[in-house]
């Protein structure tokens, strides 16, 4: 999932105080799950915001809205009702969500209230960690299963290099050598030979390197 | 400020601090009539949108009481609790409120002594910050009272 952390109160506060009536919405897919931008955290950042502004001695109308998913228009349709009782729209949503509602009401100011963070899985409880970048040609195949392009510090393709000290990569101690643990992995599966082939110079265009990435299936487009 | 009376909430446990309140009660132990008591299954269901609801609606000050550490009745909501008060010091100290008027605070069912006192000692600590930064200006324009 796509994983964000909500941004400081302040700049939340900066972007809102010119507007007195704010639709603030969360998005019930990544950010519920890491407890960044669902229904509860668009509940506290309201009260929140409510407050900071009572304490001013100013009342501001915040509209709370949890969209099912904020990177859909269908989803993003639904606040068209909302929308003309709204000065500003704050959104809790990753950056997808931000841009398709700015996309959609283009007359109203849309502004952040998550930093969207990177593609990650849950650790355990209130702990996740990036397990993918999107390199849109994915080597999970060949590499046991630990993917050398997010969890190594450097991408490498072909093994370690001279930082890896007992397992860890040298920019910390609590970061796993990526090339260990494949190494570690491909002995576990008797796939040894697997290590030894080597990789060529990765092609970094559909990870992004080509210019914005799309996806285009004409079965599914009306 | 010498004659504010603060409004307290305190979220207590049914299964240790309500009780203790209760034993407070019984054993004819005063304690300050601004506390007001929500009995709650366990602490663990009071999140943090709970305790800013109090204070949006003009409470001083809030604090959760659940069973001592290691003793939850479901085995870790006090635990879960007291992170869900730091979370909201840490949003209160953001907004440039003092973080001391939300608190947890740990005891069992047969401490009514130290319901009271807690109860007493939280009352004067609100006291000498004075009454909520809102408690002027509500969301509906008039003072409010927690009751």
């Amino acid at each position: 999932m796509i994983t964000a952390e909500q941004k400081p109160l302040k700049e939340i506060i900066e972007y809102i105080s010119p507007y007195d009536r704010i639709l603030l919405v969360g998005c019930n897919e990544c950010v519920t799950v890491c407890a960044a931008g669902g229904r509860k955290e668009v509940g506290l950042l309201a009260s929140a915001l409510n407050l900071h502004s009572l304490k001013q001695g100013r009342t501001i109308d915040i509209k709370e809205i949890t969209l099912e998913r904020q990177c859909d228009p269908e989803y993003v349709e639904e606040l068209v009702s909302e929308i003309d009782r709204a000065d500003a729209i704050l959104s809790m949503a990753c950056g997808c969500g931000v841009q398709t509602i700015a996309e959609r009401y283009k007359e109203k100011p849309v502004f952040p209230a998550v930093n969207t963070k990177f593609m990650g899985a849950s650790q355990s409880q209130g702990i996740w960690v990036e397990r993918c970048q999107g390199c849109g040609d994915c080597l999970l195949g060949i590499t046991g299963g630990i993917c050398p392009v997010a969890r190594c510090s450097k991408h490498l393709l072909n093994g370690p290099c001279g930082g890896t000290s007992d397992g860890k990569c040298e920019i910390a101690p609590d970061v796993d050598c990526a090339w260990c643990l494949i190494w570690e992995r491909l002995k576990a599966l008797g796939m040894e030979k697997r290590y030894e082939e080597i990789m060529e110079a990765k092609d970094f265009r559909p990870a992004g390197g080509g210019g914005p990435r799309k996806i285009i299936r004409e079965d599914l487009s009306l | 400020m010498e004659n504010f009376e603060p409004e307290i909430v305190a979220f207590c446990c049914h299964y240790c601090a309500y009780t203790a309140a209760d034993m407070a009660g019984s054993k004819r132990i005063a304690y300050p009539p601004n506390v007001k008591i929500i009995r709650v299954p366990c602490t663990g269901k009071v999140d943090a949108i709970h305790i800013m609801k109090a204070f949006e609606k003009g409470a001083d000050g809030v604090y959760v009481a659940g069973c001592l550490e290691g003793d939850c009745h479901f085995k870790n909501g006090n635990t879960r609790a007291k992170y869900r008060v730091e979370q909201v010091q840490k949003y209160l100290t953001d907004l440039g409120w003092e973080k001391d008027r939300v608190a947890m605070i740990n005891m069992s069912a047969g401490m009514g002594e130290f319901f009271a006192s807690t109860a007493l000692e939280f009352t004067q600590n609100i006291k000498q910050l004075g009454p909520s930064p809102i408690k002027h200006f509500n969301t509906d324009g008039h003072q409010t009272a927690v009751s």
